[in-house]
């Protein structure tokens, strides 16, 4: 056995199945980045924020003045006198301050949230708006997951920022500031004394936090790790039946499940020792407290000492020194989690359509539907060379196959006719329209495209069909949908047309999807149609029935249509046979059997198979 | 607390670091409730009998607490975290063991989704309650116990009337948590659908562009968004409504016993520094009064978790190996007596009355629309349900009666969709047989036409696959399954529909491949295409779960049945077209 053979023996449990590493969740602080992020504050800046704010500072100073009320007043000045009265004015004076610290702390609460929730909301929505505009090439190169997670999950990280971190960070400086002063001005010496404790206290927010964060990471990692693991597991459960590698699996997964247990022990550990050294800071300042602060009461007021009020202030205000300063390191991890965050949806934001609309350009009105490719050449990346100064016309209302491998430029003509990409060299026309200078929305308005997968949302049958005219009335999309033969199958269905379906439920079949989308395409009531492999995933018997729908649906219209079958592109009026993005042949089926050229090649070997036999 | 107890096996074994982490909670409670003791001592001992000799001793006294409490603290919190993580390390093993042994019957009414989020979300609630709230409902009741007692202690009627406040505190506690546990719900739902929305869009992003549905998506968006941000701002209306009423009551308490304790203080009732311990004291009763609510929806939240894992965790094994199950070699015989099936108990059957009987090496062609049931027969030769009435027999031995793993062993299945892992190629194509060597792998590759595509990859087999690795086309997975399946070297192959969504010429290419692979082999082809099984040596028409036709390609073609009408129908231009001389 060879040396990595061996290695590879050794950690067997963990090589059955790779899975993406988390990236770092954080980033340093960019406060360029920072701004742009403070600018969706903006809308706010004369409202919620300033109000919070205000409100924020009273309850802040109303903390900060009871502590020396009850210490400083009340004992040092009301109780030592012995005088009664005034301890009946302190008390009600202190209760009408709670009760102003009260109405502070409800609009606050209210205020921040309203603050931070709207501001989510604007970036969420500005976010999903900007990716909604963007092109084909942009969604090309990413999966859909990996968008999702930007929208939902990152934003969602800054939610806490933009709620209480701003308000909280304000509020944590004025505390610890004024406790500060206030302490200082009660007593400089006692004051000095006890600061000692306040570099202590930063050192371990930030140091030993930092530790403990990075072993929460590594716990992350490995749970992510964990889950893709379980996911996939679950996905694929039919296949590791099939294969009876249940115990492999399960081997693998102890392995998983056992990392994942050391990490998490290893970041317990850590995480339980924060606590009791914050504990031990806090203690050794009481122990400065009691043993200075006592010297100075026994040497009295009159000899620069302190009074026991003033002694008892202390006692409290060093209760109040760790919250703020343990907050503030939170904040700070906080706001690299947020750079992380909003540097990844920035990158969405600074990403512009590829496909973009001409300032000038104009709505098509009405058109016959004419498509004409001037030579155009496209590629979808360096490399690979999609179309090769391609020119072709498609009169209005002809319907005309493209044919070819896969990989041979169908689908990019149809891309090209829909605008999805534009062509790199040459142009494409609609009735003699340069399509760059033409609205999007209007030309794809008059665009119909039906794929081999219809994607069906969630929602009922009727908000489906209607998604290709969402103004149509309920009789429109009734009408489009007996049209093609959809109706019979719908009425079947407990609730008809307001049956709930979902993309991943099985409640439709794929003859049954494909209805769906042709009545959705001829609510749209499109010029052009575009079927790219529209019925290759049907069985033969309810491709029967489709059939009459089809030819409906084609009616009158100009028509686009990918397919291998035979017996789809037979009807078409012209076809054009495509290799390496050139058309190689094109004629009607009579014509191209004829010339007994490729096409005749292609479709024969449809056929050949009987006879390999 | 009996769901609980069903789960005992995974945390009873541990039970010892719970113990422990409660000595040290114990320990550390009393220890807290010291320190304002000292405070009084401080004032009272040595300020006002100025012992300023004593000072030493106490900050001594306080030192050593302080230490031990540090110590008491660490290990309440590390053995009490330990025993929830290690209770749950064993309850993920035994999640995912008795995963892989639930049946294609649950998985059918199972969703995905769901499963994670028990195995997910519901696997944390339990620890975190096994980890935290348990223990945390007894300091709770510790701290507030000792509190009281010393409160009382120092004087009855200050005690009294600090208290008076307290029932109101519970009672807007409770107020409180009842309110805001239905509102996080309706949070988390809002932004399940904020999450489906958006899922949904961009997965059917070409859809919405060809539409040009961009601002309508936009809208819908917004609306959902909205949605969210009102629920959560609902949530913060509650917390505004409900926190600072807490707040407030509790500072009420300290006012009250500014006022009482001043007074007494003034009459000489009682000493100062029991007066400031006091102050102390009221928020050790106060702050966990506050967090009483959320431990006990804690506990509830809990069992509810640990309710959802028992149901996977006592899901009904439906297919279960028995005692007497052989471990003999599979030839490849595969009969079919009156065989009947229902998937569940108010479907119509999915398979009825079905016979049929190949010999090894021979095979059998399945044609008919969706639903037909032509892949519930295939799924009963590999057990993976059990047939109503009638019988399955492989070798003449029902299929119960072979070791699960001898009989998958034999059986090489290819679905329509080809499923592969996040592995490399060469892993995925050993996945039925992790130990195949090199020469297995690549002699599988080569007999299922993927060999040469594989090979004009960067990384050849190592090439990584799924969620990390490369995009594949349809027809290439296609032939990777094919190859996994192969790789096995199974006497019985199944091909589910295997090459319906890949083009003309792959197709052609992959028929070639797996005539050359089901030489010698039992093989079972389903198919729309009739050039896929036209060559084998049945073939079984089925409709509505029956069979309504069977024979040979060359009797069905004439037979003036449904068979017939699909072959004309894709074949109806193959005389015209062949019968072309050859330029």
């Amino acid at each position: 056995m060879s040396k990595e053979q061996q290695t590879k023996e050794k950690h067997n449990h963990l090589q059955r199945f790779y899975y993406t590493q988390d990236q770092v969740i954080e980033k340093p602080f960019n406060w360029q980045q920072m701004r742009r992020l403070l600018i969706y504050l903006k809308p706010y800046s004369k409202n919620y924020l300033p109000a919070a704010m205000l409100a924020m500072l009273i309850s802040t100073l109303i903390r900060l003045i009871v502590p020396i009320l009850i210490g400083k007043v009340a004992i040092d000045i009301v109780i030592s006198n012995k005088n009664i009265t005034m301890l009946t004015y302190l008390v009600l004076g202190i209760i009408v301050l709670y009760l102003i610290n009260y109405l502070a702390n409800v609009f606050r609460i209210k205020w921040v949230n309203m603050l931070g929730q709207n501001v989510i909301y604007d970036i969420r929505q500005h976010l999903f708006s900007h990716v909604q505009r963007l092109s084909h090439r942009f969604f090309d190169s990413r999966s859909a997951g990996s968008i999702l997670v930007r929208i939902m999950n990152d934003i969602n990280s800054l939610q806490e920022l933009f709620t209480n971190g701003i308000i909280n960070l304000l509020m944590d400086i004025v505390t610890l500031i004024g406790i500060i002063v206030i302490l200082f001005v009660l007593s400089p010496k006692l004051a000095l004394a006890i600061m000692i404790i306040l570099p202590l206290m930063f050192y371990l927010t930030t140091k030993l936090r930092r530790k403990i964060r990075r072993s929460w990471q590594q716990v992350r990692i490995q749970q992510s790790r964990m889950n893709s693991h379980l996911n996939e597991a679950l996905q694929g459960m039919r296949i590791t039946q099939s294969f009876s590698q249940e115990l492999e699996n399960a081997e693998y997964f102890h392995g998983v499940n056992s990392d994942n247990f050391e990490s998490w022990r290893e970041a317990t550990r850590k995480s339980a020792m924060f606590r009791p050294f914050v504990e031990m800071s806090n203690a050794l300042g009481t122990i400065i407290l009691i043993s200075y602060g006592a010297h100075l009461i026994l040497l009295g007021p009159e000899n620069g000492g302190i009074g026991i009020g003033t002694f008892v202030s202390f006692a409290f205000f060093i209760g109040m020194f760790w919250d703020p300063i343990s907050r503030l390191g939170q904040m700070y991890n906080q706001m690299l989690m947020a750079m992380a965050a909003s540097e990844r949806i920035f990158e969405f934001l600074d990403e512009r359509p590829n496909v973009k609309e001409k300032e000038n350009a104009y709505a098509f009105t009405d058109i016959e539907g004419q498509v004409e490719f001037d030579k155009v050449s496209f590629s979808y990346d360096e490399k690979r060379v999609a179309l090769q100064e391609i020119s072709l016309t498609i009169e209005a209302g002809e319907t005309v196959a493209l044919v070819g491998h896969t990989g041979s430029g169908k689908s990019t003509i149809a891309n090209l006719i829909s605008r999805f990409y534009d062509p790199v060299k040459g142009s494409v026309k609609m009735d003699g329209h340069d399509l760059r200078n033409v609205r999007l929305d209007s030309l794809r308005q008059k665009i119909s495209i039906v794929l081999q997968d219809t994607f069906i949302f969630s929602g009922t049958i009727m908000e489906n069909i209607r998604f290709g005219r969402p103004n149509a009335t309920d009789d429109e999309v009734r009408q489009a949908a007996k049209f093609v033969g959809a109706d019979d199958f719908i009425n079947r269905m407990a609730n008809g047309y307001e049956t709930e379906v979902e993309e991943r439920g099985n409640i439709l079949s794929a003859g049954e999807r494909q209805l769906l989308s042709f009545a959705r395409a001829l609510l749209a009531d499109p010029r052009i149609i575009i079927l790219d492999e529209a019925t290759a995933s049907i069985d033969t018997e309810t491709e029967i029935k489709i059939q009459s729908a089809l030819a409906k649906l084609l009616k009158k219209r100009t028509a686009i249509i990918i397919a291998h079958r035979l017996s789809t592109i037979r009807k078409a009026d012209k076809i054009f046979v495509l290799e390496n993005g050139r058309i190689i042949e094109s004629g009607n089926h009579e014509e191209l059997v004829q010339k007994q050229g490729k096409y005749y090649g292609l479709i024969k070997s449809q056929f050949q198979m009987l006879d390999v036999i | 607390m009996e769901t609980f107890k069903k789960l005992k096996d995974y945390f009873w074994p541990y039970k010892r670091f719970f113990l422990l982490s409660l000595l040290f909670l114990f320990l550390l409670t009393v220890i807290t409730v010291i320190y304002p003791i000292i405070l009084q001592q401080t004032i009272d001992s040595v300020v006002f009998k100025n012992r300023y000799e004593l000072i030493p001793y106490i900050s001594g006294v306080f030192l050593f607490l302080m230490i031990i409490k540090g110590f008491a603290t660490f290990y309440h919190q590390y053995l009490g975290d330990l025993f929830g993580i290690t209770a749950v390390y064993k309850l993920r093993d035994g999640l995912y063991h008795k995963l892989q042994k639930l049946s294609f019957s649950y998985y059918d009414n199972a969703k995905t989704g769901d499963i994670m989020s028990r195995l997910t979300a519901d696997v944390e609630g339990f620890r975190f309650f096994l980890s935290f709230g348990f223990a945390e409902l007894l300091r709770i009741i510790l701290l507030i116990t000792i509190s009281l007692g010393v409160m009382f202690y120092f004087s009855v009627p200050l005690a009294l009337v600090t208290m008076a406040a307290m029932p109101f505190l519970t009672i807007v506690v409770f107020q409180f948590d009842k309110r805001v546990h239905p509102a996080f719900r309706k949070i988390r739902k809002s932004f399940g659908k904020l999450n489906t929305r958006v899922q949904e869009n961009i997965s059917g992003m070409h859809t919405v562009k060809s539409l040009s549905r961009e601002d309508f998506e936009i809208d819908r968006f917004s609306h959902s968004n909205n949605d969210y941000k009102q629920n959560y701002l609902n949530t913060s209306f509650i917390w505004s409504k409900y926190f600072p009423l807490m707040e407030f009551i509790g500072n009420f308490c300290a006012v009250a016993l500014l006022a009482y304790g001043g007074f007494l203080v003034i009459n000489d009732k009682l000493s100062l520094g029991a007066l400031v311990a006091f102050f102390s004291l009221v928020w050790y009763i106060v702050g966990p009064l506050m967090n009483l609510g959320f431990v006990i929806n804690q506990f509830s939240q809990a069992k509810a978790s640990a309710e959802r894992l028992l149901e996977i965790l006592e899901a009904k094994e439906n297919i279960v190996e028995t005692k007497q199950a052989i471990n003999q070699p599979i030839q490849g015989h595969v009969t079919f007596k009156n065989v009947t099936l229902t998937y569940a108990t108010d479907n119509d059957p999915a398979l009825k009355d079905i016979s049929f009987n190949v010999t090894p090496g021979k095979s059998i062609g399945l044609i008919g629309s969706t639903g037909a049931g032509k892949t519930s027969i295939t799924q009963l030769i590999t057990r993976f349900y059990e047939p109503d009435t009638g019988e399955v027999l492989i070798d003449q031995i029902p299929v119960s009666g072979f070791q699960l793993k001898t009989l998958r062993q034999a059986i090489g299945f290819v679905l329509q969709e080809p499923f592969l892992f996040s592995a490399t190629i060469r892993e995925n194509i050993a996945y039925g047989d992790p130990n195949a060597s090199e020469e297995q792998i690549i002699d599988a590759a080569k007999r299922s036409q993927a060999h040469d595509f594989i090979m004009n990859m960067p990384n050849r087999y190592n090439t990584m696959l799924g969620e990390r690795g490369m995009g594949l086309s349809g027809g290439q997975k296609q032939r990777i399954a094919i190859a996994r399946a192969i790789c096995i070297n199974p006497k019985i192959l199944v091909l589910d529909d295997a090459t319906s969504a890949v083009d003309m010429e792959t197709e052609f290419k992959i028929q070639q491949a797996l005539r050359e692979v089901m030489k010698g082999r039992t093989s079972f082809i389903i198919a729309h295409r009739i050039s896929s099984l036209k060559h084998a040596d049945e073939i079984l028409v089925l409709e509505g779960g029956r069979v309504i036709e069977r024979g040979t390609h060359e009797f069905l073609i004439n037979n003036k049945g449904a068979y017939q009408r699909i072959y004309e129908i894709q074949y109806q231009d193959k005389d015209e077209i062949m019968k072309r001389p050859h330029a």
